[in-house]
């Protein structure tokens, strides 16, 4: 009789403990949410203001137009151009550089002191501010190689800062292969080159090419280290596309032609006084954002396509 | 693998050449102050469409001493600056030779606003407002009626620009008496928007900009008369011009580099730069000088009279005759 009653209280308390549980379990989630929220919510309200601020400014002619003293006129033609050929100049030197540099890191480097000093280097280099990266490249590539203010100079910069986040990517990707997979092909009498070239740079592809995309969304807003290096407010001309004009352009004179990006376009805008500037600022901003999370999305598809095709 | 290697130095070379070839396409550079920015920026927008875009401009803005900076290294044709060149800005170009004309181009009239529903302040003057901004009023100024005792119990906010911009050199210059003296406990932005901004929310706000944002926020804002002995005036373009709106007002000029002169692309820009300039200036809110300060400008471009008329110093409260007069010197 007694021994019931004794189960029926360890059970209770038991039942007691276990709800006092979820309770924190319930607790920590809410909190969760709200840490998630109020970062969602900031961007919402910020993107939403902007939408409506600068909606009524969307238009075929905003993406045609260069800028102007009349509000209504300016556009982003020369904005939006520079920033994707500057992204451009910085994919092709970022990603040959940093995925050899980690494919050299992780799958050639002997472990030694070097190695660990280079490794730590790498890691912190991600967290230097980019207007240190700016004047760096200011003394180099701007005076030193004489590149000029040049969308080549600019592509560089921001190649520089965002290669540690390739080089870390890289190094996680090719962390994620299973160990079987190399030996697998060690075992079978393959070269260190057959191996990475078969097997570790396909395998990898779908974590680099996403830590690469992340790294240009940062790096396509980017402003401090680009207006550093000397990019203009006012440009109302294109880079000569190759083989085009009189007397005609090279392949690469481009990459020497003077420009502007984004956001430079939107800062030049929102410290006009005219109320009208600052809605075409609102419109530029909404489009910078769009091209952010293009970018980001397409790291998501790309992701998603090559992990499809891996088959272990 | 020795035709990768033939074909990246191959490439490389191309790259070189080609940058080179792009360094002879007609070119005009301009860089420096943001106060002249928007008048320099029209005048590139309406010369590239009348050239067809056969003689592209760029414009950027890296401020007037920034500006100062790359002119004296011979990266830029044209510098923009909301102030006379400085004495180590003259040295920094005479050691690389660097010979230019200096051409005033439009007023700008520093304004001095408070909240609309301030309804104590119609006039100021300089003493008064010397005795709000200078440094050692750091702390201890803080309500209106320290300023005048016949002014109400009301907390003081004041709102500026940083200690960066040319605007606060002349303001501190004319105001207090030597370029950049002033308290350092106001509400600084290098936007004046944010200035416009603070000072619309605050009943006991007082600030300064250019007087294009004034214009433009005329909803917002109250401009203050400011009274340097002769009653309070308010700005205007017709004070500027007349002399009476001082020491408030100030000339914002061009400096263009004379060996860049001789290539043609950039004279057709700084002819038509001045040939249009009273037109374009007003419409970009500024104040046009008198036709004659451009003839002058053009003149001394002919006659090859380069150099500065104001020996590395403010010109403060320089009425446009007298600025004539000065140009006339060299």
């Amino acid at each position: 009789m007694s021994d019931t009653a004794v189960v029926a209280a360890r059970l209770q308390e038991i039942r007691r403990i276990i709800a006092r549980h979820k309770r924190w379990d319930l607790l920590f989630a809410l909190l969760g949410l709200c840490a998630l929220m109020l970062g969602v919510l900031t961007f919402v309200s910020l993107f939403a203001q902007m939408v409506v601020e600068g909606g009524p400014r969307l238009s075929v002619d905003f993406f045609t137009n260069f800028p102007s003293r009349r509000p209504e006129q300016a556009g982003i033609l020369s904005a939006w151009v520079g920033s994707t050929l500057v992204m451009i100049v910085t994919a092709l030197a970022a990603v040959p550089l940093g995925v050899a540099a980690g494919v050299y890191l992780e799958e050639y480097a002997p472990k030694n002191l070097m190695t660990d000093i280079i490794e730590i280097n790498v890691t912190n280099l991600a967290g230097v501010p980019s207007i240190v990266y700016g004047l760096l490249a200011l003394g180099i590539f701007v005076y030193q190689f004489g590149f000029g203010q040049s969308i080549l100079s600019a592509g560089l910069t921001l190649a520089l800062l965002i290669l540690p986040v390739v080089i870390v990517a890289t190094r996680e990707a090719i962390r994620a292969i299973p160990i079987y997979v190399r030996e697998g092909a060690y075992g079978c009498g393959a070269t260190q080159w057959q191996v990475v070239r078969d097997h570790i740079l396909p395998y990898s592809s779908a974590g680099i090419l996403t830590g690469v995309i992340i790294g240009m969304a940062r790096a396509i807003g980017e402003t401090a280290p680009i207006i550093t290096i000397g990019a203009l407010t006012f440009i109302a001309f294109l880079p000569p596309a190759p083989f085009t004009g009189e007397p005609m352009a090279g392949p690469f004179d481009w990459v020497f032609a003077p420009f502007t990006v984004m956001p430079i376009q939107m800062f030049n805008w929102t410290s006009r006084p005219e109320e009208a500037f600052h809605q075409n600022a609102a419109a530029a901003g909404f489009v910078l954002v769009l091209m952010t999370l293009t970018m980001n999305a397409l790291a998501i598809w790309i992701r998603y396509r090559l992990r499809k095709n891996i088959k272990w | 693998m020795k035709f990768a290697k033939i074909a990246a130095a191959l490439g490389l070379a191309g790259l070189a050449v080609s940058g080179i070839a792009h360094a002879q396409s007609a070119l005009v550079k301009v860089d420096g102050s943001s106060t002249v920015y928007p008048i320099t920026e029209a005048v590139a927008e309406d010369f590239q469409k009348e050239k067809k875009n056969a003689i592209k401009v760029t414009v950027g803005i890296s401020g007037t001493g920034g500006g100062f900076k790359k002119f004296c290294r011979g990266e830029t044709d044209v510098s923009n600056a909301s102030r006379p060149i400085l004495k180590k800005e003259m040295d920094a170009c005479k050691e690389l030779g660097i010979a230019y004309y200096e051409l005033p181009i439009a007023y700008d009239a520093l304004t001095v606003i408070v909240n609309p529903q301030n309804n104590f302040i119609k006039n100021m003057t300089v003493a008064e407002l010397k005795a709000i901004w200078e440094p050692a009023a750091q702390g201890k100024i803080t309500n209106w009626n320290q300023v005048n005792p016949a002014y109400p119990d009301v907390p003081l906010k004041l709102y500026g620009p940083g200690a960066d911009s040319g605007t606060f050199d002349y303001f501190t210059e004319a105001v207090v008496g030597k370029a950049k003296s002033s308290r350092g406990d106001y509400t600084a932005s290098e936007d004046d928007n944010v200035l416009v901004q603070g000072v619309s929310r605050d009943k006991g706000g007082l600030g300064y900009f250019g007087y294009a944002y004034y214009i433009e926020n005329q909803k917002k804002l109250k401009a203050v008369s400011i009274d340097n002995g002769k009653g309070g005036v308010l700005p205007s373009p017709e004070t500027v011009e007349n002399g009476s709106y001082a020491p408030l007002s100030r000339p914002i000029f061009i400096y263009v580099n004379a060996k860049s002169l001789e290539k043609p692309e950039v004279k057709e820009f700084v002819e038509f730069y001045l040939k249009n300039a009273p037109k374009l200036v007003k419409e970009v809110k500024y104040v046009a000088l008198p036709g004659k300060v451009y003839e002058a400008n053009r003149e001394r471009l002919a006659k090859k009279k380069a150099g500065t008329v104001f020996g590395g110093t403010e010109a403060v409260g320089m009425k446009i005759e007298e600025l004539i007069k000065r140009e006339a010197q060299l």
